[in-house]
């Protein structure tokens, strides 16, 4: 099935758009993520770790959102590819379920009790409730793209183990990276005192370490991949711009120009996953034991008019739902403070 | 692998895993939605009045409704992909048709409600009180067409309309947008729905603030946000026993199995009498039977002497039109789902009414025992809330999609282990949520208002 019945063009917008939904949730969650982890490290009390948790506060469940628009789209869009990729993966997305639930529950219940021990219990939950999910987003994606055991009918044939072969788990490291260096540019944009310089200093120790993961992914990636050179990626220009962006972040917290290194960040992740999705096209799951089994975009499709209708109303709610989205990170722009301390000036991507 | 054995258990465990965490999931749905309005209503009144009263239950309620609306988002989270990793046949099968309103939703609702509400939570003090304001109706709102979405994914399940089969994968594809989204099951089941989500909310306001006013904590605060609940508790109790009254008429004609099973009903009759009560057998051998006549006739047709469907003679033209089997669902389990549901519908029209008249004689601050009663019908909308999805999910078994896929077909083809292990880890955790969950809400419930700070404070979480 590899290569045969090229995508219709209503086929391509449907896997773009999926696309789009999952980089806008990797760039938006990745920094929830990344200040998750980070929030032990850049803390020495309880005030810090609640202006690290503030800082994502507003947006966390409106950022999560974008995971359930791209399910949903995914569902509707690619019914074969929803059903093979959810019942296959399947207790990789327990565990994610499972971390996203306590880590949700988290910021809301946290500062609901003066209670030590309650609020150090829901910080265990944020931290792996953010690193759990930062490995295996990256894990489930190697894994769409180097392939896993899918047989005739779309039908599952493998274990929890064909999921966690080195590649994968490779991937899983580069999103890991990416995803916490990303909550430390976050971070030093959006906090002031102590957390920001402790955020700045852990983004330039962590870049090169990231910078170093991605690369050797994205390097054993291009080197067996199936489908790069179709995708018209000879040279690899996605791919190179993102590891260009990585590197010059270590550079930019130095220089304290903390929008540029957010951007930077935001850049890399994006670039990353456009790039595994591209190698992806035009299939949308490899199997790994036979390629007459892959599952390719047009096979996994749904029929015409329920691609229009979806076209249709993602195109008259898509630009409202960015507008607002947009509007809220607006209205808290504002640098997140102890509270005491003098008034901040507001973030602005020059720093 | 034997795929077709491995099936059964498979299928059993998927089923459980289904109604555990869907039940868990709409126990705190409807409180959502429910308070949700409700909040809004007490800020506006805060927002004209200038009243801090009204301020103060405002940011009572508000406080319930956020670490309820916690629980409902991250339970959700699972029911989205649910569907792929215990239901994947159904996935594939449904995709083209239920996939949409799954998708419409986030975008359209998701987005709205979980962002609004960030700038609820996070913008007092930060925006204008007025966008404030505006910020809540927006999730409430967002809450409101959230069910809309997914109620008509389910009625489409309970009924199907504006969809073919394709001949070569076999797939439900949808010929019909409009048609899916203003089905007559959805309509009505919506309405139902919304109307019990709102009793669903009042009744708890109703039963929070009660027991504050009998504690005499903060009277002003809590004897307005009574009243302005007692209000919506009888209205949506009316509007709740009006359209599922709709409902089952209608039930008669598209799913007529599962009025006869409701009635544990064998034998088409014409006047049917309705039991309120039976003890014994429901195979038709009643020890003690409370019956009230020509009352079923009237639920089911509107008419006195209305012909209703027996199950002995819709089993027989149902195996005649879809082959052999059992279209039988669980008998007991819809009779009496059936009845806590309606009887708790009634109870809470009570409620309502009673608490109304006493507030009309200026009694009820002083009514210690309704004022306790009301507090423990709490409890009520959350049973009948869970039953009434009982009810509806199992009467329409064996199909998953009423007549055109049954639940065995539906079901992953793994191996139990897999569905076994998150059954297992979903209850586990979904339990230890429940009880932080209900400790948390009981503990904040107790503690009265607090006076309205003169600043906001700068960190929020
Ligand atoms: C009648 C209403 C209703 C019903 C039947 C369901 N839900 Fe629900 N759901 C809501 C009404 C709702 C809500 C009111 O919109 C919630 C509850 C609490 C909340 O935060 O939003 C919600 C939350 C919620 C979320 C999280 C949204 C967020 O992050 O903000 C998801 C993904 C789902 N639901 C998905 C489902 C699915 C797939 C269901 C089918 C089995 C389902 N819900 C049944
Ligand atoms: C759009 C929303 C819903 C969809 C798509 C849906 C779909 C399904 C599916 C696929 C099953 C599995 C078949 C089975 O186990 O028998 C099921 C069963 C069930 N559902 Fe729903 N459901 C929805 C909403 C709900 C809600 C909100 C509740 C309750 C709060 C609920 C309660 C149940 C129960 C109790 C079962 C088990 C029935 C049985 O196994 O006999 N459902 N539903
Ligand atoms: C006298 C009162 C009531 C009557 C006659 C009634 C009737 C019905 C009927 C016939 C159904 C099944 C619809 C179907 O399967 O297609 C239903 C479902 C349901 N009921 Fe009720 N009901 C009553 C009270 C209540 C109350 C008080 C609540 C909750 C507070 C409630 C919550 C539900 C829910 C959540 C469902 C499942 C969703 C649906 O199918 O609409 N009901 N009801």
């Amino acid at each position: 099935m590899l290569l045969t019945a090229s995508p219709s063009g209503l086929e391509q917008l449907w896997f773009a758009l999926i696309g789009v939904l999952w980089l806008g949730y990797f760039f938006l969650e990745g920094f929830d993520f990344g200040v998750g982890i980070l929030m032990p490290f850049v803390s020495r009390d309880d005030t810090d770790r609640r202006v690290a948790i503030n800082t994502i506060g507003p947006v966390w469940d409106g950022n999560e959102v974008w995971l359930l628009t791209a399910g949903g789209a995914t569902f509707a869009a690619f019914p074969l590819w929803y059903a093979t990729v959810f019942s296959g993966f399947y207790l990789a997305l327990f565990l994610i379920l499972a971390a996203l639930i306590f880590r949700g529950m988290a910021f809301e219940l946290r500062h609901r009790r003066e209670d030590e021990a309650w609020a150090r219990w829901w910080d265990r939950a944020i931290f792996w409730g953010s690193a759990l999910p930062a490995l295996l987003w990256g894990v489930a994606f190697a894994d769409f793209v180097h392939g896993v055991p899918i047989g005739p009918h779309a039908t599952w044939t493998g274990n929890f183990f064909d999921l966690l072969k080195p590649y994968a788990l490779l991937g899983g490291l580069a999103t890991l990276s990416l995803f916490t260096l990303h909550g430390a540019t976050y971070l030093g944009l959006k906090t002031d005192g102590e957390v920001r310089e402790r955020a700045r200093s852990l983004a330039s120790r962590l870049a090169p370490l990231a910078l170093l993961v991605v690369f050797a992914f994205l390097a054993w990636t291009y080197q067996s991949s199936r489908t790069m050179h179709h995708a018209g990626l000879v040279p690899p220009l996605l791919p190179i711009l993102g590891l260009g962006a990585l590197a010059s972040v270590a550079w930019l917290t130095r220089e304290r120009l903390e929008g540029w290194s957010f951007i930077g960040t935001a850049f890399a992740i994006v670039a990353f996953f456009a790039t595994l999705l591209l190698n992806l096209y035009p299939n949308v799951l490899v199997s790994s034991v036979s390629p007459a089994d892959t599952l390719s975009i047009t096979a996994s499709a749904s029929h015409p008019y329920t691609l229009e209708v979806m076209s249709w109303v993602a195109l008259i709610f898509t630009p409202l739902v960015l507008a607002y989205q947009t509007w809220t990170y607006w209205i808290f722009r504002r640098r997140v403070r102890r509270p005491g301390t003098p008034a901040a000036e507001p973030a602005s991507p020059a720093g | 692998m034997n795929l077709s054995v491995l099936a059964v258990s498979t299928l059993s465990l998927a089923r459980w895993q289904f109604a555990v965490t869907t039940v868990f999931h709409f126990l705190f749905v409807p409180l959502t939605i429910g308070l949700g309005l409700l909040v809004a209503v007490l800020q506006t009144a805060a927002y004209r009045t200038k009243s801090d009263d009204y301020e103060r239950a405002t940011r009572f309620f508000g406080k319930l409704f956020l670490v309820n609306f916690a629980i409902g988002v991250v339970t959700g989270i699972v029911q989205e992909f649910q569907f792929g990793m215990d239901w994947s046949r159904y996935s594939v099968f449904v995709g083209n048709i239920f996939g949409a309103p799954l998708a419409i939703e986030g975008l359209l609702a998701f987005f709205m409600e979980s962002t609004f509400l960030g700038v609820w939570i996070f913008g007092r003090g930060r925006v204008s009180p007025k966008i404030h304001l505006a910020s809540i109706w927006l999730a409430s709102l967002g809450t409101i067409l959230s069910a809309a979405f997914i109620v008509a994914a389910n009625s489409w399940m309970q009924h199907p309309v504006g969809y073919a089969i394709d001949a070569h994968t076999h797939q439900a594809v949808m010929t019909n947008f409009w048609a899916v989204m203003t089905n007559s099951t959805f309509l009505l089941a919506y309405g139902h729905v919304l109307f019990s989500a709102l009793l669903t909310g009042s009744t708890f306001m109703v039963a929070v603030a009660a027991w504050h006013v009998r504690h005499d904590h903060d009277r002003p605060a809590f004897s307005k946000a009574v009243r302005i609940a007692l209000v919506v508790t009888l209205v949506s109790a009316v509007g709740t026993i009006f359209m599922g009254d709709s409902q089952a008429k209608q039930m008669e004609r598209q799913q007529p199995m599962k009025m006869a099973a409701a009635e544990a009903l064998y034998t088409s009759t014409n006047g049917a009498s309705f039991s309120l009560l039976t003890i014994g057998d429901l195979a038709g051998n009643p020890v003690f039977q409370v019956r009230v006549p020509h009352i079923l006739s009237v639920l089911a047709t509107n008419t006195w002497n209305g012909r209703v469907e027996g199950i002995d003679q819709i089993q027989a033209a149902a195996a005649k039109k879809y082959g052999p089997g059992s279209y039988v669902p669980v008998i007991w389990i819809l009779y009496w789902s059936f009845r806590i549901m309606v009887g708790l519908g009634f109870l809470l029209l009570g409620l309502g009414a009673i608490g109304l008249w006493l507030m009309y004689r200026r009694r009820l601050e002083d009514s210690p025992r309704f004022l306790r009663f009301a507090t423990w019908m709490a409890l009520a909308p959350f049973v009948a809330n869970s039953v009434g999805w009982i009810f509806t999910e199992v009467g329409r078994q064996p199909w998953v999609v009423y007549g055109l896929l049954k639940t065995s077909n539906a079901v992953t083809l793994i191996a139990p282990g897999f569905v076994a292990t998150s059954f297992i880890g979903f209850t586990a955790i979904y339990t230890l949520l429940a009880i932080v969950e209900i400790g948390l809400l009981v503990r904040l419930a107790k503690v009265p208002a607090p006076p309205t700070p003169a600043a906001e404070p700068e960190l929020v979480y």
